[in-house]
C-alpha cells in the first residue's frame, strides 16, 4: 500500500479528466474517479465474503450424515436410492453463458467509452444498448439455470435443511445468485439510462464500475464451478 | 453526482436547514456527522458503563443478590457488545469523520451522503440491539455469541435474534464508512500531501479501514449461517447433522482479532498527534510508525486462533499461532518506544490530553505484556476464561483505546466547539480515572490467577476472591465519579469554556490552520503541503528543520488552484466564496430506516406470524431500494 | 511506474479483437475442464491440481483483461491483490485447521 502511489503528481491524469469535463472540476489526488476506487475496495471486501462461504462449503464437504450427496450415490435407510445430485452438463452450459455475459459487458463498456468516435458510430461495436441488453439477458439466463437447478434439487430431495451439503451449497450458490441478481438490475438500470437519455463518453465510469462488479461475480463463479462442481 | 463531474449549481438551496434539529437530521457535513457520532457513542459508553456497574455491584460480595442470573447474562453480553460496537468503534468513527478530511486538506469525505447513511444505520442498529434489555429480552450469549450455544436448540426466544440482526446492521454501517474513508484518504489529499506526509492519525485510520473491510465479511457470513439456522432450519451449527462446533469460533475470531486492532489503532493515532504537540518535537521515527502500523494490521489476520488454544487444535496449529502472536508484540513495542523517544528531550507540557496520552502508554504496555503471556499456548490454557483475561483486555481496551479517545476528546474539543475544556476538571477526571481503572482491573489479575472464572453471576465465599472483587467494585465507583466529572466538563465547556484560537495547542498539522470550529467548507483555499508539519513550517520552522521537505509539483498546484500553506480566518460563507456544498438530504436516513425495518421484520417469524414478517421485511426492502434509487439519481450538490 | 502509464490507460485497453480472443480462450479452458471430468484422468492424483490451475488461469485472465487490471492504475492492483492474498491465506489456514490438508 505504502508504495502504491507514493510518487503521484497527477498532472497527466488531469489532462485525461479535462477531456470530458467542461466546468468546475473537483480536485482529486490521483486523478481517478472516487467511485472506481470505492468499487475496487468493495471487491476486495467481497473476496473475504466469498472465501468465508467457500471455506465453509469445503470444510463441510463429506461431513453430511445423510444424503443426497453431490458426487456419490446414496441409499437412504428406507432403501430409497439417490443418484449423485450435481448436474454437470447443465451447470457447464450456465457457466458458459456467464462467461459470455462478461464478454458482452466488456463490449458494452468499449461502446460507451468510444461514444463520439466515428469508427464506432452506426455499427454494432458502438451499440451500447445492444451489449447492455445482451449482458442482462445472459445474466438472467444464468439465473434461470440456477432456478431450474434449485427446483430440481428440491424435487430430488435436497433442500437447504436436508444436510450440511444442502445448507452450505444453497447458501454459497444462493449468495452468488443474489449477486448476479443485483448485477442484472444494475445493468438494466444502465440500459434504461441509455434508452432514455443516451449514455455518453462522460458516463464511462458508471458503466466501468458496473462492469467491474459483473466480472468479479463471474470470477467467483469460475472458482465455485471448479471447487463445488468439478472436484469430488 | 460524480465528484469529478461538472457542477452547475453553486447557490445552495439549503438555507432552511442551517440550524435547529432539522439541520442535524438532514446533514451530510462530515463535521456534523462526526459530532453526532461523538454524542451518540458517548451516550452508549455511559450506558455500557452502567451495565458494568450493575455487574460489579452483583459481584462485590459473595452470593450477591442485585440481579438475577438471567439478567446478569444479558448484562455481560450487552456490556461487551455495547462497548465494542456502540462505544469504542463509533467514538473512533467520530474522529475519522471529523478529522480525516481536515487532516488531509479536504472539504468533505468522498461520499458525503454515504457517510450520513453510515451514521443513521449505526444509530438505528444501536437502538435495535439496546432496547430489548429494558424488557429483559437482551442478547444473553456473550459478545462472541458462540454457536451452537446460540442456536435455537439452546437459545430459543428473541434474545439472540436481536444480537444476530443488530450486529449484521452495525456491520453494514462500518463497511459503508470504511469504503468511504478509503476513497477519501486515497483521493482527497491536498496537493503535496503524499502518503508519507499524512498525519499519523490519518495513517492509522487508513489501516483500520482495510481491517474493517476484510474482517467484517467473516462475521457477516458467520451471522448469516446463524440467522439461517435460526429462521430457516439450516444445519451449519447443528452437531447432530455433522456440523463442526469450531466453525463459528474460527469465523468469529477471523473477524474478532482484527477487530481488536480496529479498536486500538485509532487511539494509537490520536496519541501520535498529542505527544509531538506537547513535546514540541516531530514524531520520532515516522516511517517506522507507519510500517509497524501496517505490520500490526497485516499480522492481525494471522493470529485469530490464539483465542482458541483451549479447544485442542493440536500442537502444530497452537505453535504457529503462538509464534505469530508473539511476532505482533514487535511492531507494537516499536510504537511504544517511538512514543517515549518522541517525548525524550522535548519541551513536555503536562496538559490533560497529554496526561491521557501518557496514561495510554503506561496502561497499554501492561495490557500488552499480559497479552504476550497469553500468546504462549500452555500459559493461555491456564488463563482461558478466567478474570486474568478480563484484566488483560480491559488494560488494552480501557487503558488503551478509552484513554487514547479521552485524550483525543480533550485535544480536539477546542477544534470542534471553539472552546477549551476545563483543565482543572480534566485533571480530576484523569487522576480519578487512572486510579479507578487500576483499582478495578489490576486485582482481576489476582482473582483470575486464583481461578475465578469469567461470566459467573455469583461465587461462594472462602476461595480467596472476596477482597479482589471488593477492590474492583470500589474502583468502578471511582470510574463512575471520574466519568461524571468528564460529562459535566464536556457539557459545560461547550458554551462556557475559554475561547480557543485556530491553533489551540501549537500543533503542526493542517486541521489547526483553520478556524475553530471550522466553517462548513473547511478550507477556503486548499493549502499546498510540503512537509509532515505544515503549520510548524509556517510558524516554527526551527522545529521541523530536521525532517524532509520537498517542493510541490508546480503543475499539480496550478491545476488544483491550491494556495501556499497559510492560516485561514474564516467568516465568509460557502456561497460568498463560490464553493459548491452538498445538499442536505433525508434520503440516507430513509435508506437506513428501510434496512433496519427489513431485518426487524424477521423477528416476527418466531412468533409464527409469517405473513407479518414477510410484509415487514419486504416493506423495509422496498423503502431501502426506493430511497437508494432516489438518492443515486439526485445530484450531490 | 510513472504517471504516463496510468494516465494513458484509456488508450491501452485491449482491442475488440483481443476481447474475443480472451473469450475464446476462456471457453476452451472451460471445455477442457468439463472434458477431463468425464475422462479416467479424474481419478488421477493430478486431477485436482490440474483443475485448480485451470481455474486460476481463467480467474487471472478475466481479472487482467476484462477488469483491465493489467492496464489500469497500480492502485487498483493493490486494492485487489492485497485482500485476495489475505483471503486465500485464510482459506488455506482453515483447510489445515479442519484437517482437509495435512503436512
Amino acid at each position: 500500500m505504502a508504495n502504491a502511489h507514493a510518487a503521484e503528481s497527477a498532472s497527466h491524469a488531469h489532462e485525461h479528466v479535462h477531456e470530458h469535463v467542461h466546468e468546475h472540476v473537483h480536485y482529486t489526488t490521483t486523478g481517478l474517479d472516487h467511485k472506481k476506487i470505492a468499487i475496487w475496495a468493495f471487491i476486495g471486501s467481497e473476496c473475504m465474503l466469498f472465501i468465508s462461504l467457500i471455506s465453509t462449503y469445503l470444510i463441510y464437504k463429506g461431513r453430511s450424515v445423510v444424503g443426497p450427496f453431490p458426487h456419490e450415490a446414496w441409499t437412504s435407510p428406507s432403501g430409497q436410492l439417490f443418484a449423485p445430485i450435481l448436474n454437470i452438463p447443465v451447470t457447464s452450459a450456465s457457466t458458459f453463458v456467464l462467461l459470455m455475459s462478461s464478454l458482452f459487458m466488456v463490449l458494452a463498456l468499449e461502446a460507451v467509452e468510444h461514444k463520439g468516435n466515428p469508427a464506432y458510430a452506426n455499427n454494432i461495436r458502438g451499440n451500447s444498448k445492444f451489449w447492455l441488453m445482451a449482458t442482462a439477458i445472459a445474466g438472467a439466463t444464468f439465473l434461470g439455470f440456477q432456478a431450474y437447478e434449485f427446483t430440481s434439487f428440491v424435487h430430488e430431495g435436497l433442500t437447504i435443511r436436508t444436510n450440511l451439503f444442502g445448507s452450505s451449497f444453497f447458501t454459497l450458490t444462493g449468495f452468488h445468485g443474489a449477486h448476479v441478481t443485483v448485477g442484472v438490475l444494475w445493468i438494466l438500470t444502465l440500459f434504461a439510462m441509455d434508452y432514455s437519455r443516451g449514455l455518453t463518453k462522460k458516463d464511462t465510469v458508471l458503466v466501468d464500475i458496473c462492469a467491474l462488479y459483473w466480472h468479479f461475480v463471474d470470477v467467483v463463479w469460475i472458482a465455485i464451478f471448479t471447487l463445488v462442481y468439478l472436484i469430488k | 453526482m460524480a465528484n469529478t463531474a461538472a457542477t452547475q449549481t453553486t447557490a445552495a438551496p439549503h438555507a432552511a436547514y442551517e440550524s435547529g434539529l432539522w439541520s442535524w437530521i438532514a446533514t451530510v457535513d462530515h463535521k456534523r456527522i462526526g459530532t453526532l457520532y461523538l454524542f451518540t457513542a458517548l451516550f452508549f459508553f455511559l450506558f455500557g458503563g452502567l451495565e458494568a456497574f450493575l455487574m460489579r455491584l452483583q459481584l462485590a460480595q459473595p452470593n450477591g443478590h442485585v440481579v438475577s442470573a438471567e439478567l446478569y447474562n444479558q448484562l455481560f453480553t450487552m456490556h461487551g457488545t455495547t462497548m465494542v460496537f456502540l462505544a469504542i468503534m463509533p467514538l473512533s468513527a467520530a474522529f475519522f469523520n471529523y478529522l480525516i478530511p481536515l487532516q488531509i486538506g479536504a472539504r468533505d469525505v468522498a461520499f458525503p451522503r454515504l457517510n450520513a447513511f453510515s451514521y443513521w444505520v449505526y444509530l438505528l442498529g444501536a437502538i435495535f440491539i439496546t432496547v430489548p434489555i429494558f424488557f429483559e429480552l437482551a442478547p444473553n450469549g456473550g459478545w462472541f455469541g458462540y454457536a451452537p450455544l446460540t442456536t435455537i436448540q439452546f437459545s430459543g426466544g428473541l434474545n439472540i435474534d436481536f444480537w444476530v440482526m443488530g450486529l449484521q446492521i452495525l456491520g453494514i454501517s462500518s463497511l459503508a464508512a470504511a469504503f468511504n474513508f478509503i476513497t477519501t484518504i486515497i483521493n482527497l489529499r491536498a496537493p503535496g500531501m503524499t502518503l508519507m506526509r499524512m498525519p499519523m492519525f490519518t495513517w492509522m485510520s487508513f489501516i483500520v479501514q482495510f481491517l474493517l473491510i476484510l474482517a467484517f465479511p467473516a462475521i457477516t457470513v458467520a451471522l448469516v449461517f446463524l440467522l439461517f439456522d435460526r429462521f430457516f432450519g439450516t444445519n451449519f451449527y447443528t452437531l447432530a447433522a455433522g456440523a463442526d462446533p469450531l466453525l463459528w469460533q474460527h469465523l468469529f475470531w477471523i473477524f474478532g482479532h482484527p477487530e481488536v486492532y480496529i479498536l486500538i489503532l485509532p487511539a494509537f493515532g490520536l496519541v501520535s498527534e498529542i505527544l509531538p504537540t506537547f513535546s514540541k518535537k516531530p514524531l520520532f521515527g515516522y516511517h517506522v510508525m507507519v510500517y509497524s502500523g501496517i505490520m500490526i494490521g497485516f499480522l492481525g489476520f494471522g493470529v485469530w486462533a490464539h483465542h482458541m488454544f483451549a479447544v485442542g487444535m493440536g500442537a502444530t496449529a497452537d505453535a504457529i499461532f503462538a509464534m505469530a502472536t508473539m511476532l505482533i508484540a514487535i511492531p507494537t513495542g516499536v510504537k511504544i518506544f517511538n512514543w517515549i523517544a518522541t517525548m525524550w528531550a522535548g519541551e513536555v507540557s503536562f496538559t490533560t490530553p497529554m496526561k491521557f496520552a501518557i496514561g495510554l502508554l503506561a496502561l497499554f504496555t501492561i495490557g500488552g505484556i499480559s497479552g504476550v503471556m497469553h500468546s504462549s499456548a500452555p500459559a493461555d490454557t491456564q488463563q482461558t476464561d478466567t478474570y486474568f483475561v478480563v484484566a488483560h483486555f480491559h488494560y488494552v481496551l480501557f487503558g488503551g483505546s478509552i484513554m487514547g479517545i479521552f485524550g483525543g476528546i480533550y485535544f480536539y474539543f477546542p477544534k470542534m466547539f471553539g472552546r477549551y475544556m476545563s483543565e482543572s476538571l480534566g485533571n480530576w477526571h484523569f487522576w480519578l480515572n487512572f486510579i479507578g481503572m487500576n483499582l478495578t482491573f489490576f486485582p482481576m489479575h489476582f482473582s483470575g490467577m486464583l481461578g475465578m472464572p469469567r461470566r459467573i453471576y455469583s461465587y461462594d465465599a472462602g476461595q480467596g476472591w472476596e477482597k479482589f472483587n471488593m477492590a474492583s467494585t470500589i474502583g468502578t465507583v471511582l470510574l463512575i465519579i471520574a466519568t461524571l466529572i468528564f460529562v459535566i466538563n464536556f457539557l459545560k465547556s461547550r458554551k462556557g469554556g475559554s475561547v480557543a484560537p485556530n491553533d489551540a495547542w501549537g500543533a503542526g498539522t493542517l486541521e489547526w490552520s483553520i478556524p475553530s470550529p471550522p466553517p462548513d467548507y473547511n478550507f477556503a483555499q486548499i493549502p499546498t503541503v510540503t512537509s509532515r508539519y505544515p503549520l510548524w513550517d509556517l510558524k516554527h520552522p526551527e522545529m521541523t528543520s530536521d525532517i524532509s521537505h520537498a517542493s510541490p509539483d508546480a503543475a499539480t498546484v496550478a491545476d488544483a488552484h491550491a494556495a501556499p500553506m497559510h492560516e485561514e480566518t474564516g467568516g465568509k460563507t460557502a456561497a460568498e466564496l463560490g464553493i459548491p456544498m452538498p445538499f442536505s438530504t433525508l434520503k440516507p436516513l430513509f435508506a437506513a430506516l428501510g434496512l433496519v425495518i427489513m431485518f426487524a421484520g424477521l423477528l416476527f417469524m418466531h412468533t409464527d406470524k409469517f405473513a407479518l414478517a414477510m410484509t415487514t421485511t419486504i416493506g423495509g426492502a422496498a423503502l431501502l431500494i426506493g430511497s437508494l434509487y432516489a438518492w443515486l439519481t439526485s445530484p450531490l450538490e | 511506474m510513472t504517471d504516463h502509464e496510468h494516465a494513458d490507460h484509456a488508450h491501452e485497453h485491449p482491442t475488440w479483437k483481443q476481447y474475443k480472443w480472451v473469450a475464446l480462450i476462456l471457453t476452451l479452458i472451460t471445455v477442457v475442464e468439463v472434458w477431463v471430468y468425464y475422462t479416467p484422468f479424474k481419478d488421477s492424483p493430478l486431477f485436482v491440481p490440474t483443475l485448480l490451475i485451470m481455474s486460476a488461469v481463467k480467474f487471472a485472465i478475466v481479472v487482467l483483461f476484462y477488469m483491465h487490471l493489467r492496464y489500469d492504475h497500480k492502485l487498483f492492483k493493490a486494492l485487489f491483490t492485497g485482500p485476495l492474498i489475505i483471503a486465500i491465506c485464510t482459506l488455506t489456514a482453515l483447510m489445515f485447521l479442519f484437517g482437509k490438508f495435512s503436512l
